[in-house]
């Protein structure tokens, strides 16, 4: 059976002819379907880039990368967004709409995949938003949460979806111990559940402890 | 107004929520709206107050064909036309009558010494050529020597002179080296080259222009008998009067060619045109810069939407969803505001300047047009870039 992400050879740079830099050599990567796959390495070492890459959201420039079996080289845009909407994306920042509630957040995250996935919205987010702690902050603005709150709709944004890969640039940075906790938790557990496959970048400690496998980069190159 | 738009695009309406969430931005991008809505209502005012003055004597013309000299441009710089061209067409079939018309330009001098232009009409009073003078009881009076009708349109005019002759005291004023007594009013109203108008009989004509003579009427109008249409009426006069002095045209086609030489030809014309043109410019470009900010501003959140997997006719929809809004909610005080304006400058300039049915339907498909082509130009930037260099 195929893995849902086989990365090899691939090479990424920044920046346009003299200030053109290399940022990633020859990365090779294989993840498992259901794991919880950590990117780990000192900031500048390339593991967001391979991150956006992975995620469909950057055009790969050489190597190749083959996501839930579509390869990402070459790929045209409506190839690029069908592979988009079978991720979940867990952003840095936590990427809200201003305007819109924690509900209507998390709807746009359903709303992506047509019309007969919004049957029964309201229960699908509310579900979700509740399974991140969020039940009483439903009908809110992101300006009325506080950054874990925030940051916890934008997971439930990610995982409304049902993607088959969640991919995650450290989710846990805003949120408190416990709160982080339980996200790398229900993670894990839509691994064992569904075989959700989840890449995550982090500096977390305790979510190393719980990794499945952490993979080290060190100036745009895998050491580990 | 969320459920509606919902219900209306089939999904969230995120313009709309995005464009009353920030409500100080949404009430200056509706008076930008607003305000370009005026701009091209006010321009398109000053033009159909041009076109309309230009049509007003002749929509009072109680003729259905106009024979004029060959050279015409405007009624008032048609060259005199040999009277022999009136006796002629009341010999054609389908002629009913016919009647002359001198054209004239006098000075109304005012109590306080500053001047009306008038322009004059020379008629026979037996025939009149106007429809507002079938049952005026004052047309008797023309068959004096200088006795005149004034138009009560006449622009500007010092104290109550006007309503008084209304009232029916006669008014004496000065002109051309004769005493006029004005006993009677009619309406046409006052237009870009003219303040106003007066009617004499032909007779009281000849004194006030002793160059002009009878012999040489401007204009002659033609009624049709009944059945017989102008233009088919106008053709045979055509065959019939030489082309190198005359021509006999229906009066809606005068009228339209007057229309189309004051606005191509003449100055104002030209300044109202271009008026216009800038107008929806600079309409066009206040939508525009209100949109393309807009979607600077939100473009994490749609950088967040592409990543998400929604496609670029998703974003091209919230801009259009935004621009629509605009439009309409911006144009709806620009309508009101402009039709107050109107009435204020109608006031101050006795021009024909009024909203009319179509105007407002124009604007508003041009409104939405550029609305739309401007969300089209501001979503582009989004369309080729990685969503990870939006962030």
């Amino acid at each position: 059976m195929e893995k849902p992400l086989v990365i090899s050879g691939v090479q990424h740079w920044f920046g346009e002819a003299e200030a053109r830099k290399q940022v990633l050599y020859d990365i090779d990567l294989v993840v498992e379907k259901g794991s919880l796959t950590v990117l780990v390495g000192a900031s500048g070492s390339g593991k967001t880039t391979l991150l956006t890459l992975a995620g469909c959201l950057r055009r790969l420039e050489a190597g190749s990368i083959r996501l839930l079996g579509q390869e990402l080289y070459g790929a045209s845009e409506e190839q690029l967004i069908a592979c988009r909407r079978r991720l979940g994306f867990i952003f840095q920042a936590h990427n809200l709409h201003e305007s819109l509630t924690a509900m209507e957040n998390v709807r746009m995250g359903l709303e992506v995949h047509g019309v007969a996935a919004m049957r029964n919205w309201r229960e699908a987010c509310a579900h979700v938003l509740t399974s991140v702690g969020l039940s009483e902050r439903l009908h809110y603005l992101p300006a009325k949460l506080s950054g874990g709150q925030k940051q916890r709709v934008a997971v439930a944004r990610a995982l409304i979806g049902n993607p088959e890969i969640v991919l995650a640039d450290e989710p846990t940075a805003a949120l408190d111990g416990e709160s982080g906790l339980q996200v790398v938790s229900m993670l894990k557990r839509l691994g064992r559940e569904r075989g959700t496959t989840t890449l995550m970048v982090t500096h977390d400690a305790r979510i190393l402890d719980r990794a499945d496998r952490i993979v080290s980069l060190q100036d745009g190159r895998i050491i580990g | 107004m969320s459920g509606f738009l919902e219900w209306l695009l089939g999904r969230l309406p995120v313009g709309w929520l995005q464009l009353v969430h920030n409500k100080a931005r949404f009430a200056s991008a509706l008076a930008g709206v607003a305000f370009a809505n005026i701009l091209v209502f006010m321009q398109l005012g000053f033009f159909g107050a041009l076109m309309g003055s230009v049509a007003l004597p002749y929509q009072q013309m109680d003729a259905d064909v106009l024979i004029s000299s060959s050279d015409m441009n405007t009624l008032a710089d048609a060259g005199p036309l040999p009277r022999q061209r009136l006796y002629e067409a009341l010999a054609v079939n389908g002629v009913a009558d016919a009647t002359p018309l001198y054209y004239g330009k006098l000075d109304w001098k005012q109590a306080d010494g500053t001047i009306r232009g008038l322009d004059v009409f020379g008629i026979d009073p037996a025939k009149p050529a106007f429809r507002f003078l079938r049952d005026n009881s004052k047309v008797k009076v023309l068959t004096l020597a200088d006795h005149a009708l004034i138009d009560i349109g006449t622009r500007n005019v010092v104290g109550d002179v006007l309503a008084r002759i209304e009232r029916g005291e006669p008014y004496a004023f000065e002109a051309k080296g004769r005493t006029l007594s004005v006993d009677g009013v009619f309406r046409i109203g006052g237009g870009f080259t003219t303040d106003g108008y007066l009617i004499v009989s032909d007779q009281t004509f000849l004194r006030l222009f002793p160059q002009r003579f009878a012999g040489a009427p401007n204009h002659v109008l033609v009624k049709a008998q009944p059945g017989v249409a102008a233009r088919d009426l106008a053709d045979r006069l055509s065959a019939v009067l030489p082309a190198y002095d005359s021509q006999a045209r229906p009066v809606d086609v005068v009228t339209a060619r007057e229309q189309a030489f004051q606005s191509t030809q003449r100055p104002v014309g030209m300044v109202f045109g271009f008026g216009i043109i800038i107008g929806t410019l600079v309409g066009s470009i206040i939508v525009y810069q209100v949109l393309a900010t807009d979607v600077a501003d939100h473009l994490k959140e749609y950088a967040t939407f592409k990543a998400i997997g929604y496609r670029q006719g998703f974003f091209l929809g919230i801009v259009f969803e935004e621009a629509m809004v605009l439009a309409v909610a911006g144009f709806l005080p620009g309508v009101v505001i402009s039709v107050l304006l109107y009435r204020l400058v109608a006031k101050a300039t006795s021009l024909p300047l009024a909203m009319t049915m179509e105007r407002p339907f124009i604007v508003l498909f041009g409104t939405l047009l550029m609305c739309g082509l401007s969300g089209l130009v501001a979503t582009r930037r989004l369309a080729r870039a990685n969503p990870a260099d939006l962030f």
